[in-house]
């Protein structure tokens, strides 16, 4: 079983407790405008890798995983894009006792029956997702991403419903994601889930910047600066950030 | 006190220590295990500085800048060759140390010590517009040989060429070698009438019936030793102090040991003078001075504070040439804190976190360096303690205790940055590096130098071909590293020899045990250089490009290939088996003194001089660019972020390279975490997780770039800035503007 792969990074802090190796995903239904991986958009590119060689690569970290409490974190790109290498993966990382998390945005989610039964066997070996909700406004959402939220926001609630420990995160981009009224309807939303475990309010960077012109693309938060501290605090406080 | 018997004496200051077999015989750790107290809990007891602390404080950050402000020198003396016993005592404020004793009379200023080499001390001189008396000039060139001119006696025309060449450098032919770490706890544990006792016993057990040149160099030696000792007791008499007899309490055993340990840097400027592993050992006097109601917390830190203090201005002469191998003035006064015993107790006590904590007190700064001997097995607290003083100030280097102590045991110290070794009882003949980068060129130009354009190596074929073909540059290269291994040594045996006939270190050698194990330690320098260049040879094409002469000069990849520090077993192994290798072909050859062949991979700040003396290489590399300090993949290289590098360099094979595998580490402080605990949490599993993959020893850094930045335009906002390079820490704005660019442009780990 092969996934398509962006790149890995063998010291990640950031997406899921303690250290943890984490796989970037080649391939995305989203076109966030704040993207930061903006080449990890299109999908069938980047480098090919089998599931026997991502798991001898990442059993190498097992000391600095266990004495972290980390673990194994797919990003993206949308990793559910591939779910088949998704099981496969993580079925094998359960087998060495690895924690195994997804950074999703649900962005592909469908009530589909093969999905649906994809997505059974997925959770199984899964004990974390990152759920980014990117606007909880469905056109808001639409002009921010390129898609409707409703399916992403049913994702959450199946999440929710199966009681699979669940990290909020929200990229705070001052002027497109920072309005009050929208952040208390995303609390208000959140309030609804029953496993959320901790909400994260992440302040939109430009580090990414310089992908999107290497793509040739134009990008359209030219100009937006990174939120100021007490932005950032407002919308913890809002959002009850934990 | 006059009145005491020897007995007495030994009865009082040791009252109520436990165990017999160390009074029976020098044995300090056996003293230590039978006395420490063991300390799990976590910094809450630590005290701030004292009124005298801060103030003395004050006085040394105003002659420091002073000093800066003077180019880099305050004042040297120029007329008295520094021995023992030749300078009248000098204070900072008589009243407020704690700790006594300078090099010379006043602080700040640096003694003269021509024995290395007397060109070398002028030079020194010289560079900062003084000059030596032409009185020790005349002694030093007509009356008394040096260890530079012995050894420039005896120098073939070989050695001579290969220094020139760079092949080998750094070598300690005209400068003091350095890495010998006197056991100075004896003084403070037996007094140093015991001391000569028991020399004088080895004296009369030596050479009885054959007289040896061995033996006689021996019994030569152990008068020296004897006749360091009585100079270091008329030394401290000279400040008041009567050490003869073994320390009564913390503060005279705080006295005692650094009195033993000035002798030692007043009597050689070696180049590493580490202290060796004497937190713990002081804490046991510590601990009784506070059962026994006569010392308080705050007053234990101050004498912890204070000492450092010493340690922090010991400051010797050297000559900008040695300056750009050793960057930022280091003197690698290395203390060993923390490491597990062989019982399995944790060798952590209050003051092992005392000296990390002279870092807040004290502020951050380069010596003492630092050395944390890190285990799985130290108390978690502590763990945490030494990872949040390292987030807040760069100044803490860690080494693999799990690794060393099978082979060193359980009272061994650092020397230098990586050198470990059982204190006195063990000592190294320090023997600078062999740069492989260039062997490497040597292996297909045939023993021509790139630089030079002249034959240094033996004159074999040359390759030819336009593409380099893996199996004959390994082939070739195998070869130019069989000659160098040999050349090598021999060049090292003259050097050590003429070291002990001429700059013998009389009290260094007088605290440790007559009968000792010695290490020839040699070094590999351009390791990562040569493992990505023969990567590149084997996984894509290299094609070289040649001069008007037929040499190549230059080289064109063709296609990609792995490079070492993305834990890619393609080109790790090859760096694994270049040391093996290098390493086996130096132990056919014999030694001085038969000490024991070791190697080790650490270029200290010297990666940037040999990386100007080495032409282009296969991997990419510029003429003239920095190496890789010590077994650090190529700045850049390293793609698959912190813990991918330190995976590769984790696989260098310690068994082969036991004098060390330096690596230096640098994370912004955002990688690390979101926040301070998470941070905390992470550097310790990192920490742990190196210890357990067997790597060795790691600096590490952890700020911004931009600081840095900002510290080369605006130095003056930046005192003590500190920031561990390989296997020692400097003050950021001591460095030449091109080591600090070359520290800049190192990775620093980000994630996003």
């Amino acid at each position: 079983m092969n996934g398509f792969i962006h790149s890995i990074e063998s010291c990640g802090t950031v997406d899921g407790p303690g250290i943890r190796y984490v796989i970037f995903t080649q391939g995305c239904l989203l076109r966030c405008q704040y993207c930061h991986n903006a080449d990890t958009w299109e999908i069938g590119k980047g480098k090919q890798m089998s599931v026997d060689e991502v798991i001898a690569d990442a059993k190498t970290y097992l000391p600095f995983m266990q004495a972290s409490g980390g673990g194994i974190t797919v990003s993206g790109g949308e990793p559910l894009l591939q779910i088949d290498f998704l099981i496969e993966l993580f079925r094998r990382c359960k087998q060495l006792g690895i924690h195994t998390t997804i950074d999703s945005s649900g962005g592909c989610y469908t009530t589909e029956a093969s999905f649906q039964k994809k997505l059974n066997e997925l959770l199984q070996y899964t004990d974390l997702i990152l759920l980014d909700l990117k606007h909880i406004d469905e056109k808001k959402h639409r002009k921010l991403t390129g898609k409707t939220n409703e399916h992403i926001l049913a994702f959450a609630r199946l999440l929710s419903e199966r009681d699979v420990p669940v990290w909020i995160r929200h990229v705070l981009v001052p002027t497109v994601t920072d309005d009050e009224e929208d952040l208390h309807r995303l609390a208000d939303f959140i309030r609804t889930l029953h496993n959320v475990e901790k909400i994260e309010v992440l302040p939109y960077h430009q580090l990414g910047v310089y992908k999107w012109k290497a793509l040739g693309l134009t990008y359209p938060l030219e100009g937006i600066p990174t939120p100021s501290e007490e932005l950032v605090e407002k919308a913890r406080e809002i959002l009850g950030a934990k | 006190m006059a009145l005491l018997t020897v007995h007495e004496a030994l009865m009082d200051a040791w009252r109520t220590f436990k165990g017999d077999k160390w009074k029976k015989e020098i044995d300090v750790r056996d003293f230590i295990l039978n006395n420490v107290t063991v300390y799990t809990g976590d910094e809450s007891f630590l005290q701030g500085p004292t009124e005298a602390t801060k103030k003395l404080w004050e006085q040394v950050m105003e002659l420091s800048k002073l000093e800066r402000e003077r180019g880099g020198v305050l004042n040297m003396d120029t007329e008295i060759v520094s021995t023992i016993t030749s300078h009248g005592p000098g204070y900072l404020n008589k009243e407020l140390e704690k700790v006594v004793g300078f090099q010379t009379d006043e602080p700040f200023k640096r003694a003269l010590m021509p024995f290395g080499g007397i060109r070398m001390a002028e030079q020194a001189c010289e560079a900062y517009g003084y000059e030596v008396s032409d009185e020790v000039k005349k002694i030093f060139t007509q009356y008394r040989k040096t260890h530079n001119q012995g050894v420039f006696d005896v120098y073939t025309d070989e050695m001579k060429a290969a220094r020139k060449a760079g092949i080998i450098t750094g070598l300690p032919d005209a400068y003091g070698r350095g890495r010998i770490i006197g056991d100075y706890r004896r003084v403070a544990l037996y007094g140093v009438d015991r001391l000569i006792e028991e020399k004088k016993k080895d004296l009369r057990n030596t050479g009885a019936r054959t007289m040896s040149e061995d033996i006689i160099r021996l019994r030569e030696e152990l008068a020296e030793q004897i006749r360091a000792l009585q100079e270091l007791k008329e030394m401290a008499a000279s400040y008041g102090y009567d050490i003869s007899k073994p320390a009564r309490n913390a503060h005279e055993a705080f006295q005692w040991l650094y009195f033993a340990y000035l002798a030692a840097i007043k009597e050689q400027n070696g180049a590493a003078m580490s202290l060796g592993r004497v937190s713990t050992f002081l804490d046991i006097y510590i601990e009784r001075d506070l059962q026994e109601g006569t010392l308080t917390e705050r007053e234990a830190q101050e004498l912890v504070d204070h000492f450092v203090m010493k340690l922090r201005l010991v400051k010797f002469a050297r000559t900008p040439e040695y300056n750009e191998l050793f960057s930022g003035d280091p003197t690698w006064v290395t203390e060993s804190i923390g490491g597990v015993a062989i019982d399995g107790r944790p060798l952590v006590t209050k003051n092992s976190f005392r000296f990390l904590h002279t870092l807040d007190n004290l502020g951050p700064a380069p010596e003492p360096n630092l050395t944390v001997l890190w285990s799985t097995q130290l108390p978690e607290a502590f763990k945490k303690y030494c990872a949040k003083m390292s987030i807040q100030t760069s100044s803490i280097q860690y080494e693999n205790d799990d690794l060393m102590r099978p082979e060193f045991g359980d009272d061994y110290g650092i020397a230098c940055c990586v050198s470990a070794m059982r204190i006195g009882k063990q000592m190294q003949f320090f023997g600078a590096r062999a740069n492989l980068a260039k062997a490497l060129l040597y292996a297909i130009n045939g023993g021509v130098d790139e630089k030079l354009k002249v034959q240094i190596g033996p004159e074999f074929a040359p390759i030819t071909s336009e593409y380099l073909d893996y199996d004959e540059v390994m082939r070739k290269f195998d070869n130019v590293m069989e000659w160098l291994a040999e050349l090598y040594i021999n060049t090292l045996n003259v050097i050590h020899y003429m070291h002990d006939k001429y700059c013998y270190e009389r009290i260094e050698m007088a605290l440790h045990d007559t009968h000792i194990l010695r290490t020839m330690a040699t070094g590999i320098a351009g390791l990562s250089v040569v493992a990505d260049s023969l990567s590149a040879i084997k996984y894509a094409k290299v094609k070289t490009i040649r001069d008007e002469n037929g040499l190549a000069v230059d080289f064109e990849i063709e296609g990609d290939f792995p490079k070492y520090g993305n834990n890619d077993d393609r080109v790790d192994a090859i760096a694994v088996d270049i040391v093996e290798r290098f390493m086996t072909k130096l132990r056919k050859h014999k030694t001085y003194r038969d000490s024991k062949h070791t190697t080790s991979i650490l270029t200290i700040t010297s990666n940037v001089v040999y990386g100007k003396k080495t032409g282009n290489t296969p991997d990419g590399r510029r003429a003239g660019e920095p190496f890789a300090p010590g077994a650090n993949p190529l700045h850049g290289r390293d793609t698959k972020g912190a813990l991918a590098s330190l995976s590769s360099v984790a696989k260098l094979p310690y068994e082969y390279a036991l004098d060390g595998i330096s690596n230096t580490f640098s994370i912004v402080p955002k990688a690390l975490g979101k926040d301070e605990a998470t941070r905390i949490q992470n550097l310790v599993a990192i920490l742990d997780g190196y210890a357990q993959k067997r790597g060795h020893h790691l600096n590490v850094n952890v700020f911004n770039r931009d600081t840095l930045l900002d510290a080369m335009e605006h130095p003056e906002k930046y005192p003590q800035l500190t920031i561990r390079v390989s296997g020692y820490a400097v003050n950021f704005i001591k460095l030449t503007r091109e080591q600090q660019i070359d520290v800049i442009n190192r990775t620093f780990h980000e994630t996003m």
